[in-house]
């Protein structure tokens, strides 16, 4: 009887998933086709899918497996530099090298935006394995610095190798391949990728790395090789993002991808919940959405007409990163914890927060009492 | 690839080494202290490094104070503005998993950051200058400004009477035994939230100190001019031997000292002088992770 | 014959020696105990077995069928030693605390798992034929340990005696031939404490196992031991058959005076 009933909890799950996803496809082919949001809108929804895919790297190595790593601005950059200069057409590329002319076979090469956005992603996951090598030895605050260290020097090499990557200058019409159908496409492929990698045997191996280190060795379970699997993993998904950022900015240039970017993914992982997918993506496109909402904040707003507020330069970002203090110092789990979205979870919801409520209500009566 | 240079120019180098070296000191000092006492790398040292730029800036600018008031007052207040960071952003994870702690302190950095945005603005600005700081100083060939001198002099000075803080004081003391074991320093009956407080306020007086300096010695401040030097002088403080002040003051001037001849002989590689220090830190982590004055300890499985 | 050698073993920390030339040897088959009072270096003896620490200096020997030549397992990954057949439990259990009670189990196959990473995401046959056999084995586990029913919960929801068996049962499933014991009866009630000593001949038998295990619990050592070893301040003081080790004047001295039991 339990199997049967579980069955078909399993039977309605399945279909409310099938559904919402043809929700979606209809929804992007509206946005498409129809202009239904207008292109700033569309942009900022280009843009929130493409900050899920960093933010879902960012938390497979640090929220998956354990390992806090800052490094994703560098491998984004590789991902970046390396689709860009894959689909900016070469007579373009010309016109933009014009201090110090490109490299022959850099200026010639060209590859569909498909095949561009895998090798950036498949040379950011090279470079993770070079890195890797030494640092994911190092661990917890010790790896994070050397991470960074790596990014730094990933952006300096960037800024320095001008005939490949034109320096400081950067690149500029990078095509606009990225459209709403590649970027949620891609990030939809990102999330069955991780939640398919954590049910599998392998998925544990680095969830037990994450719990207990110690333990998963003495378990058989070789440290290294599973660190360095997600270490890389995320490093092909963080180049993959970069690519997919690139096309949608449409101009890069090394200070984009300081570390100051790692932070900002790092805000979306830890505001959704280390260690949960759906928090991932739910956190980039609340931030990214509502950054752009708060615009007003930064260009100066009047309440109800009679208070005017004049505008300021980065109100926004300082109200965005306030916000990240009050979550780390007060709600550390996130908005998700470690847990995932589910039909069924959704549906105890409300129930849910009644009881919680409940519980808050009991406490305070019994604090309440005590005082008396 | 690799220059001769002069002997004065090396002499001028070694100058500069020096007074680079002790900057780094200065700021390194305040990460060990941290991680000593917390076993945290304190990623908003930088930014507060940044804040008591603008500080010494605004006292001199706006309040038309002479430089000889503003930067003690600066140094004070970043003092305080140290133990408030503590209190707000540390105090209340104390037995948080220390992985909180570290997101934590990035994100005071990040804070730090944008509030400097929108407060200070992110347009560059110049750090007030003192004139005779500015002299040069002819030996021979050899021309330093007053400045190089002044800097390892005020460096000397200021580690010794920390030296003598830790090592001779009571306040001192406690130190050394929270950053041994917090229970057991609990239950002797030292307030260690205090001592912590201490702690963050001498660390980051020192920061500033050393951002002052650096400030007279590069005189352009925007919102993130702390990053680079924090990195650096974390890196310093492992490469001593983090926990260890006197390590850290040897990591400092050796990290000082390996960017600046590098630069002499391998003029090539100069636009890759912010890489040597990460490329020190990794070294130094993979054959020696203790540091050159650290200890070796075993983990307790 | 013997599966576990350890010769001349010594640990030292900076200035501290906490194990200073331990030879010991365990046989097939047999159920060895390593006492001794606190501090003696029991535990740091175990992780010089398991590879958590290199020895300082000295050798440790493995061999699973206790026949062929002796392997050096001297200073070997913690991961490679558990591959050639030796297992441990903890002292301060160390269960993965955000999994279920099957997934602490399922953790211990993964040493056996054929198929690459690609195959397990893209849910290929031979990897899933993989996946089910070790779902069938983790339970056929817990149902040995008599966990079955609790396969589901967390495995910090479970009550302590419970969880130093989900601790043995995680040991088994890497397949052991060398099970490594740390305070199995500790934090275990007097009913629970009562069946250790047969749930550990069980086991024994049934995996054909060879025990090597940390006690405090008197009762439980003399019982269950065929030969015991005590260490005091990192050295060896005496080992031999219960009887003996009952009757050794330094033994009592230094360890039995002092215990509770």
């Amino acid at each position: 009887m339990k199997s049967n009933s579980s069955n078909k909890k399993m039977g309605l799950s399945t279909i409310l998933t099938i559904a919402s996803l043809i929700g979606i496809v209809v929804l992007l082919y509206m946005i498409d086709q129809h202009g239904f949001l207008g292109s700033y809108w569309t942009r900022v929804l280009r843009l929130s899918g493409v900050y899920a895919i960093s933010a879902l790297s960012m938390n497979l190595v640090n929220g998956f497996t354990g390992q806090f790593s800052l490094g994703h601005a560098g491998f984004m950059a590789i991902g970046a530099y390396v689709t860009s200069l894959l689909i900016i057409p070469t007579p373009n590329k010309a016109i933009q090298y014009y201090v110090t002319p490109v490299l022959d076979f850099v200026g010639k090469m060209h590859a569909p935006f498909w095949l561009a956005l895998i090798l950036g992603g498949l040379l950011a996951a090279i470079a993770a394995f070079f890195i890797g090598f030494p640092v994911l030895r190092l661990k917890g605050d010790y790896l994070a610095i050397a991470t960074l260290g790596f990014s730094e020097i990933i952006r300096i090499f960037i800024t320095n190798l001008i005939p490949i990557t034109n320096g400081p200058m950067g690149l500029k019409n990078i095509p606009a391949s990225a459209n709403i159908w590649w970027t949620t496409g891609i990030c939809t492929l990102t999330v069955v990728f991780m939640l398919r990698l954590m049910d599998t045997s392998y998925g544990r191996a680095i969830k037990a790395i994450r719990d207990d280190e110690t333990a998963a060795e003495a378990m058989g379970i070789s440290l290294f090789r599973h660190k360095m699997m997600a270490f890389m993993m995320g490093a092909f998904f963080a180049g993959v993002s970069g690519g997919l950022i690139a096309s949608v900015v449409g101009t890069i240039n090394p200070g984009f991808f300081r570390f100051t970017l790692a932070y900002e993914i790092l805000l979306i992982v830890v505001l959704g919940g280390l260690g949960s997918i759906t928090g991932s993506v739910v956190g980039a496109f609340v931030l990214t959405i509502s950054r752009e909402w708060l615009r007003f904040l930064d260009n100066g707003f009047s309440i109800l007409g009679i208070i005017k507020v004049p505008p300021i330069a980065g109100m926004r970002m300082l109200f965005f990163s306030v916000l990240l203090m009050i979550v780390i110092l007060y709600s550390r789990r996130g908005l998700f914890g470690s847990n995932e979205f589910t039909w069924a979870g959704l549906f105890a919801f409300p129930g849910k927060w009644k009881n919680k409520a409940a519980n808050l209500f009991d406490s305070a009566k019994q604090k309440a009492g005590r005082k008396k | 690839m690799v220059q001769w240079p002069t002997l004065y120019m090396f002499l001028q180098s070694m100058a500069n080494a020096i007074s680079i070296g002790s900057l780094y000191a200065l700021v390194a000092i305040g990460y060990t202290m941290v991680y000593g006492i917390l076993r945290l790398i304190n990623f908003a040292h930088g930014d507060i490094f940044m804040m008591s730029m603008y500080f010494a800036f605004y006292l001199v600018a706006a309040f038309a104070l002479p430089w000889y008031i503003s930067f003690p007052l600066a140094i004070l207040a970043t003092g305080i503005m140290g133990i408030i960071v503590e209190r707000s952003a540390y105090r209340p994870l104390r037995d948080a998993p220390r992985i909180s702690l570290l997101i934590s302190s990035i994100g005071v950095s990040y804070l730090f950051q944008n509030f400097a945005v929108v407060v200070f603005s992110g347009i560059q600005k110049q750090f007030p200058q003192v004139p005779f700081l500015q002299e040069m100083v002819v030996i021979g060939k050899v021309r330093i400004q007053v400045l190089t001198f002044v800097m390892p002099v005020v460096t000397a000075v200021f580690v010794a009477a920390l030296l003598f803080l830790v090592n001779k004081t009571k306040v001192g003391m406690a130190m050394r035994a929270s950053s041994k074991d917090f229970e057991t320093s609990r239950l002797m009956g030292i307030d260690v939230n205090r001592i912590i407080s201490v702690t963050f306020a001498v660390g980051s007086m020192l920061a500033a100190l050393g951002a002052i300096m650096w400030g007279l010695k590069y005189p352009k401040i925007d919102p993130y001019v702390g990053s680079m030097p924090g990195l650096k002088c974390f890196i310093a403080a492992v490469i001593g031997g983090i926990g260890n002040i006197n390590g850290a003051v040897v990591g400092a001037m050796l990290l000082g000292f390996i960017e600046i001849m590098i630069v002499l002989f391998l003029p090539a590689l100069s636009a890759y002088k912010d890489a040597f220090a990460f490329v020190a830190l990794i070294a130094i982590l993979l054959f020696r992770p203790t540091g050159l004055l650290g200890e070796k300890k075993a983990d307790k499985v | 014959m013997s599966v576990l050698e350890m010769r001349e073993a010594t640990m030292r920390f900076g200035g501290v020696i906490a194990v200073e030339s331990l030879n010991l040897e365990v046989n097939l088959g047999e159920i060895v105990a390593i006492i001794g009072p606190n501090g003696a270096g029991k535990t740091t003896a175990f992780n010089m077995i398991t590879g958590v620490y290199a020895p300082t200096s000295g050798l440790i020997l493995f061999d699973r069928d206790g026949s062929k030549e002796m392997q050096t397992i001297t200073g070997m990954r913690p991961d490679l030693i558990t591959k050639l057949g030796v297992a441990r439990t903890f002292q301060n259990i160390k269960l993965f605390q955000e999994m279920t009670v099957l997934d602490n189990v399922l953790i211990s196959s993964h040493i056996g798992v054929k198929s690459d990473v690609f195959s397990a995401i893209f849910g290929l046959p031979h990897y899933l034929k993989e996946e089910k056999a070790m779902r069938e084995r983790s339970m056929e586990l817990l149902d040995k340990v008599d966990l079955a029913d609790e396969a589901a919960e967390l495995a910090t929801s479970l009550p302590y005696g419970k969880q130093r068996k989900l601790e043995i049962a995680r040991a088994l499933a890497t397949k052991p031939r060398l099970l490594l014991l740390d305070e199995p009866a500790a934090g275990m009630n007097p009913t629970e404490t009562q069946e250790l000593t047969d749930f550990v001949y069980k086991i024994r038998d049934e995996f054909d196992l060879t025990i090597l295990l940390i006690e405090h619990h008197m009762q439980i050592v003399m019982d269950i031991s065929d030969r015991i070893y005590v260490l005091d301040f990192g050295k060896l003081i005496a080992q031999g058959v219960p009887e003996e080790i009952k009757n050794n004047e330094r033994v009592i001295d230094a360890y039995l005076g002092v215990a509770d039991d």
